[in-house]
């Protein structure tokens, strides 16, 4: 079993550190690596090297972040839900935070106020919070189909209020956009509230680690062990909204990442959380560093939106869940 | 029966008047005693205009979208034997969404172009070829020793939500003019309805609506389960399919005219249900008049709240929808 981790992780750090690389070199202009190493310790300001220090690395740096983070929450939620299908995109969490930036980018003076970056963190906090509250009490003891049915509707319930908001003020292409996520926005200062907030909290998760483990093997044993399962269930929440708060607030809706990660990996080293969770992170980042290359090297000089990707490794693998589950 | 008779006519009444008051409210607004004025020959051109040719085909297309997404939740309810089930939850509509997408961006490449008669007669064969493509793969996906009412349901939101991926791709690469008439279809509106809409759909739906109504006995044992079904002498496999390919065919017309509208087949049945009960040859009508006066409503709300501007009538239904939905599941559960 050590071996696989000791492999997994192995891979995880190559794909990671290769992703970064290719991500700052190729692109609608290819860079020399040894442009790209100058940029960051001999700089100097030509056009390339400000491309590399302003555009490409904090692209790719958010990328591997985002991944990363979407990836352990998908892991904790499904951990303290005993709910294989458990994810941000699939409960709405993340299409409530696509109302909020609609609300605000619409909105002069709060636009001015906030910017996109701070008023999706601020929406994504609120309306993430609310269905968190909402579902993961429930989640617990419901079954996949009710739980599934209850997030699709959520979804279409927040993406049409989104959809009312932008069309009315003439903007529903726009929020399409934003609706499929992305990384073309991404910049220095995202990448700084990636490491703060995000940081902190994927710090603080893998400390609760071990006592999802206990959660995970149901109520009565993990009260029968010591461990109140409301109490972690609570705790859980209160780190996952923040971490999907950033996520979202960088890259939009970027769906089935924290499906299809934690889903590899417990087929690979098993259900130990305090190994799941790190390894989610890191083939997380992986998986969206690659993605967004693919996004951004498809179809040159245009942007293929980075869902597609996640939806087309994602869709077989909710289904493969889907078709397991018994009742 | 006297209850299932009165309940019918009331419905049959509220439908009258709310399309009555459709055909008043507008940009252009007609008084009541000039609306009955004009339908009986009397008005003056500009009556004439708005009642004749804008908005009466459109309020007819409204009511028979209504019928036939709400006959075909009924049936999809009963053959999965589960009353969340959806056409627009399960990615039928979205499937008959995606080929009509595909057909728009084939076919419109002049910017604000309005499109063709011949492609507008085009539309309800694709529409019905995306939506039995989608039925079919969901039909494959969840078959593993049968098909399992529950993995339905649960493969076919995972096909919803891979189908929703695509169409935003061919969304994010329209010019705006493409993207405004593709939004049209996918978050459903009935916009631009013309008569050409309604003498495509109006004899289709009844055709189908028939060849359901003679099955209704069967559709009625279906409900109690398939032993019980198989046991009353209803071949409960072969009466599935059928059923089923006659609801795809009516979610595929009502999408090809008026795009992917979701929950309405969620709505209707359940008022119905609770009105005269499970017995389809009475659920049928009563379900199909309750979701026609429901669609009229929020098609003349979605029409007047912002006007000049106007909201897709799918967006306004599904306001209303979701609330009632997570309702439902609340109660369900406890």
């Amino acid at each position: 079993m050590s071996k696989r981790i000791t492999i997994i992780t192995f891979i995880g750090i190559i794909l990671v550190a290769t992703g970064l690389a290719v991500a700052t070199c190729v692109g609608a202009k290819n860079i020399p690596l040894s442009t790209v190493w100058d940029s960051l310790f001999h700089y100097e300001d030509t056009l390339d090297m400000q491309l590399v220090r302003n555009a490409r690395l904090p692209r790719a740096i958010a990328s591997a972040l985002v991944g990363g983070i979407l990836a352990l929450a998908g892991a904790m939620m499904q951990g303290v839900t005993r709910n294989p299908i458990a994810e941000p995109s699939v409960l709405g969490m993340t299409q409530g935070a696509t109302l909020a930036v609609a609300f605000v980018s619409t909105n002069a003076s709060m636009y001015g106020l906030l910017g996109n970056t701070m008023a999706a963190f601020i929406g994504a906090l609120l309306s993430g919070g609310l269905i968190l509250l909402f579902s993961m009490q429930k989640a617990a003891n419901m079954s996949m189909a009710r739980l599934l049915l209850a997030g699709t509707a959520m979804s279409t319930f927040f993406i049409s209020m989104a959809s009312v908001i932008a069309m009315l003020n003439n903007r529903s292409q726009e929020l399409s956009f934003w609706v499929a996520g992305g990384f073309r926005t991404a910049s220095w200062k995202q990448v700084m509230l990636l490491l703060i907030v995000g940081g902190i909290a994927t710090i603080l998760s893998f400390f609760m680690a071990h006592k999802i483990n206990i959660v995970s093997l149901g109520e009565e044993v993990s009260i029968g062990l010591g461990v109140n399962p409301v109490k972690i269930r609570f705790l859980a929440i209160l780190l996952l909204i923040p971490m999907c708060a950033v996520s979202v607030a960088t890259a939009g809706n970027i769906a089935f990442t924290g499906l299809i990660v934690p889903h590899i990996i417990r087929k690979t080293v098993g259900q130990d959380y305090r190994y799941v969770m790190p390894l989610s992170f890191l083939l997380g980042s992986a998986l969206l560093v690659w993605a967004d290359i693919a996004a951004r090297m498809v179809n040159i000089p245009y942007e293929t939106p980075i869902g597609i990707f996640t939806a087309v490794l994602g869709v077989p693998v909710f289904i493969l869940l889907v078709r397991k589950e018994k009742n | 029966m006297k209850r299932y008779k009165l309940v019918l006519s009331i419905s049959i009444l509220a439908l009258i008047l709310v399309s009555i008051v459709a055909l008043m409210c507008g940009s252009y607004s007609v008084s009541f005693g000039e609306v009955i004025q004009t339908l009986l020959g009397n008005g003056t051109k500009a009556q004439k205009i708005a009642i004749f040719s804008l908005r009466m085909p459109r309020i007819i297309t409204a009511v028979f979208v209504g019928i036939s997404l709400s006959t075909a939740g009924c049936i999809m309810q009963s053959v999965t034997r589960n009353p969340l089930a959806e056409p627009g939850m399960i990615g039928i509509n979205a499937g008959a969404a995606f080929a009509i997408v595909l057909l728009i961006s084939m076919k419109s490449s002049a910017y604000y172009s309005e499109l063709s008669v011949s492609t507008i007669y085009m539309m309800p064969f694709v529409s019905m070829l995306g939506a039995f493509a989608a039925a079919f793969l969901i039909y494959f996906l969840s078959f593993k020793k049968g098909v399992k009412p529950t993995r339905l349901i649960l493969v076919g939101i995972g096909v919803n939500a891979g189908l929703n991926a695509a169409i935003t791709l061919y969304q994010l690469n329209m010019s705006k003019g493409d993207y405004n008439q593709a939004l049209t279809w996918i978050s459903g509106s009935l916009w631009g309805s013309s008569w050409i809409y309604v003498k495509m759909l109006v004899p289709v739906v009844l055709i189908l609506l028939a060849l359901i109504l003679y099955r209704n006995k069967k559709l009625d044992l279906l409900t109690l389960g398939d032993e019980m079904a198989t046991g009353l002498g209803v071949s409960s496999s072969k009466e599935t399919k059928i059923l089923l390919c006659l609801a795809v065919a009516l979610a595929a017309v009502a999408t090809s005219v008026a795009g992917n509208i979701a929950f309405l087949g969620l709505l209707g049945p359940h008022i119905g249900r609770k009105l005269v009960g499970p017995k389809h040859m009475r659920l049928i009508p009563v379900a199909g008049c309750i979701s026609g006066v429901l669609i009229v409503i929020a098609d003349t709300a979605s029409r007047n709240l912002f006007l000049p501007l106007e909201i897709p009538v799918g967006i306004t239904l599904s306001l209303i929808g979701v609330p009632y939905f997570i309702y439902l599941m609340m109660r369900e559960q406890s």
